[in-house]
C-alpha cells in the first residue's frame, strides 16, 4: 500500500472532528424530550423541506453507493447505469404512496411500518413479519457502510496488522455509536448537511476537472471497451439484458422505501406536503449519482488500475478501490482529504439512520408487542437506544471477522427479502381488501422462493426465468414479489370464506390518508 | 367515501406524467444506442441523465397541479 498521506489524513480527521461535535450538539437542536421514542427516533417529526431533503438524500445515496456504483461501471459497464432509472422512478412512488403513509402514521403516532401494518390489519404476526424482515435486511446494509469507510481509510495509506489495522474503523464506529445514542435522529440529520455539501463539492469538481485532464468525454468513452459501452442486444427468444436492466431498476425502486431507514427519514418530515415537495427536489441527487457512475469510465480511461502504486489497493478492495484510486491520482492531497471525508461521513449518516430504524422496529413491534406491553415513554426510549448500539456492534463484528463478500451477498438477499413487505405496507396504504393471513402466507412464500432462486444463481441478482421457451432474465426480487402478490390475492377470498378472523377492526379510516 | 374525499385522494389525470416517466425509464430499447452522441457522451448516458431532469419537472408540475 502507498505511504501515509499526511495532508489528506489531517483534513479527513479535522472534518471527522467537526461532525463528531455536530453530532453531539444536535441533541439540543429543535430541542425535544429525548426520553420519548418519537423524539429520539423520529426527531419529533419536525423536519422541514430542506432538512428532509438532506436526510432522505443521506439515506438513499450512501457511501457504499458512491463506491459500488462506479465500481460496477468500471467492472461491468453500462449495466451500472440502472441506478439512474432506479432513482428516477422512486420519486413518483414517494409522491403517491409515502405521502399517504406519512399522513396515516402521523395521525396515529405510528413510528414504524410494523406499527402501521398492525393498525391497518390488526394482526400482530403480520406486523412481526414486517418488522423482522426490516431488521434482517438492514443489518448487512449497515455492514456495507462500514466497508465503504474501510476502503477510504485504506486509501489514506493507513495500514497495519491485527488490532492496529482495525483501529481507525473502531474509532469511527465509537463516534457513530455515541452520537446516535445521545442525539437520536437529530445527529444524522445535521451531519447529512455537511456530508452532502462535501459530496456535491467533490462530485462537481471531479466531473469538471477529471474529463479535462483526460482530454474530454470523447476520449473517455473511446477508451471504454465496446461491450461495456452499451447493454448487450438480446438474442432471439429472450429479453436478455433489457429485462435485466429494467427489472433491476424497478425492483430496487420498489424495495428502497420499504427499508426501515427510508421510512424513518420520511416519517420525520413535518408534513405530507414536505414529503411531496421532496419528491420533486430529490432527483438532484439522482443526477449526481449518474455523474458519479461515469467515474467508473474515468478509471478505465485514466489507467489508474494499471499503476503500480495502486496495485495493493485493488488487490485488497478489488473494484471498490477504483474511485479512491481515481481521486488520489487526479487531485492534490488536501482535496483528496475532503473527498474521502465526504465518503467516510457518507457512511456514518446512513449507518446511524439504519441503526435507529432497526431499533425503532424492535422496540415497537417486538419488545412492546411481546415482552413489555405497557412501557413508560422513558423505558421505551431506553430500549431503542440500547438496541441501536447492539445493531451496530453486530455490523462491526460482521465486518471485522467475516469476509466482505458475505456482507455483499446478504445485502443482495436483503433487497429480495424487504420487497416481500410491499403488499401489506404499500398496497396497505390504499386498501385493506387483503386478508392478513393471506398476506402472511404470500410473504413467507416470497421469502423462501426468493432465497432459493438467489442461491440457485450463486447469489447474483438476475434469475434466468423462462416461460414457454422464451427467456425473461430479471431481478429475482421482482419475480418473487409478483408470486407473493398472486398468492395473497388468491388466498384472501379462501381465508375469508373459511372465516379465518377478518380479525379486529382497521384502526384507520379513509380520511386519515389525506392530510 | 363521499364526493369531496374522492376528489382529494383519488386519481388525477396529471398522474399520467408519472406513467410516461416510468415507461420511458424502464424501456431500455428506447435508449440503448450510441448515436446521437452529445459532447462525446453516447446517447445511452446523456439521454438517461436528461430524463432525470424531465422527470423532476414532471413531478414538480404534478405537485403544483394536484392540490391535496
Amino acid at each position: 500500500m502507498q505511504d501515509l498521506n499526511w495532508v489528506a489524513l489531517t483534513i479527513f480527521v479535522l472534518l471527522f472532528g467537526f461532525i463528531t461535535w455536530l453530532g453531539f450538539a444536535a441533541a439540543r437542536w429543535r430541542r425535544g424530550d429525548l426520553d420519548q421514542l418519537h423524539e429520539w427516533g423520529l426527531g419529533g417529526r419536525r423536519f422541514g423541506t430542506l432538512i428532509t431533503w438532506f436526510l432522505v438524500g443521506g439515506d438513499v445515496y450512501t457511501a457504499y453507493t458512491f463506491i459500488a456504483i462506479p465500481a460496477l461501471a468500471y467492472g461491468a459497464g453500462a449495466v451500472a447505469f440502472f441506478a439512474v432509472p432506479y432513482t428516477i422512478i422512486i420519486y413518483p412512488i414517494m409522491f403517491l404512496v409515502f405521502r399517504r403513509l406519512w399522513n396515516v402514521c402521523s395521525k396515529h403516532k405510528y413510528i414504524t411500518a410494523g406499527d402501521f401494518v398492525k393498525g391497518r390489519f390488526g394482526n400482530r404476526w403480520l406486523a412481526l413479519a414486517v418488522c423482522v424482515t426490516g431488521i434482517v435486511a438492514t443489518m448487512p446494509y449497515i455492514a456495507l457502510q462500514l466497508v465503504g469507510l474501510q476502503v477510504v481509510i485504506g486509501a489514506l495509506g493507513i495500514s497495519g496488522t491485527g488490532l492496529a489495522a482495525d483501529l481507525p474503523l473502531l474509532i469511527a464506529f465509537v463516534i457513530l455509536a455515541a452520537f446516535t445514542y445521545s442525539s437520536g435522529l437529530r445527529a444524522p440529520a445535521s451531519i447529512a448537511i455537511v456530508k452532502d455539501t462535501l459530496i456535491y463539492l467533490t462530485a462537481f469538481v471531479a466531473i469538471i476537472v477529471i474529463p479535462m485532464q483526460l482530454g474530454g468525454f470523447h476520449k473517455i468513452f473511446a477508451a471504454v471497451p465496446a461491450q461495456k459501452l452499451l447493454l448487450a442486444i438480446p438474442g432471439p427468444n429472450t429479453t436478455g439484458a433489457y429485462s435485466g436492466y429494467a427489472t433491476l431498476a424497478l425492483g430496487s425502486a420498489l424495495a428502497l422505501f420499504l427499508y426501515p431507514h427510508s421510512l424513518t427519514g420520511i416519517l420525520s418530515a413535518s408534513s405530507g406536503h414536505v414529503v411531496r415537495r421532496n419528491a420533486a427536489m430529490l432527483p438532484a441527487y439522482t443526477f449526481m449519482l449518474g455523474l458519479l457512475a461515469l467515474f467508473g469510465f474515468f478509471v478505465i480511461a485514466s489507467g489508474v488500475d494499471k499503476l503500480p502504486e495502486y496495485a495493493a489497493g485493488f488487490k485488497q478492495f478489488h473494484n471498490n478501490f477504483a474511485v479512491p484510486a481515481l481521486l488520489l491520482h487526479s487531485f492534490p492531497s488536501w482535496f483528496v482529504g475532503v473527498a474521502f471525508a465526504a465518503i467516510g461521513i457518507g457512511a456514518l449518516v446512513p449507518a446511524a439512520i439504519m441503526s435507529i430504524a432497526a431499533a425503532n422496529l424492535y422496540t415497537r413491534n417486538i419488545h412492546r408487542e411481546f415482552i413489555n406491553k405497557n412501557p413508560t415513554d422513558k423505558q421505551e426510549a431506553r430500549v431503542a437506544k440500547l438496541v441501536s448500539l447492539i445493531v451496530k456492534v453486530g455490523a462491526l463484528v460482521f465486518i471485522l471477522f467475516v469476509p466482505t463478500q458475505y456482507a455483499v451477498q446478504l445485502q443482495l438477499l436483503g433487497g429480495i427479502w424487504i420487497i416481500q413487505t410491499l403488499p401489506p405496507v404499500m398496497l396497505g396504504a390504499y386498501t385493506r381488501w387483503f386478508n392478513a393471513w393471506a398476506l402472511l402466507v404470500g410473504w413467507a412464500v416470497g421469502m423462501v422462493a426468493g432465497t432459493a432462486m438467489a442461491i440457485a444463481v450463486n447469489l447474483t441478482n438476475t434469475y434466468p426465468l423462462s416461460i414457454g421457451g422464451h427467456g425473461f432474465p430479471g431481478y429475482t426480487a421482482v419475480y418473487t414479489v409478483i408470486l407473493n402478490l398472486v398468492i395473497a390475492v388468491v388466498l384472501t377470498p379462501v381465508f375469508n370464506a373459511m372465516g379465518a378472523a377478518r380479525n379486529s377492526a382497521d384502526q384507520t379510516v379513509a380520511a386519515d390518508y389525506y392530510h | 367515501m363521499n364526493g369531496a374525499e374522492k376528489k382529494r385522494g383519488g386519481w388525477s389525470w396529471w398522474y399520467l406524467l408519472f406513467v410516461i416517466q416510468f415507461a420511458v425509464a424502464l424501456w431500455p430499447p428506447l435508449y440503448n444506442k450510441a448515436e446521437p452522441a452529445f459532447i462525446g457522451m453516447p446517447f445511452f448516458y446523456w439521454f438517461q441523465l436528461a430524463w432525470v431532469i424531465v422527470s423532476a419537472v414532471f413531478t414538480a408540475v404534478v405537485y403544483f397541479a394536484v392540490k391535496e
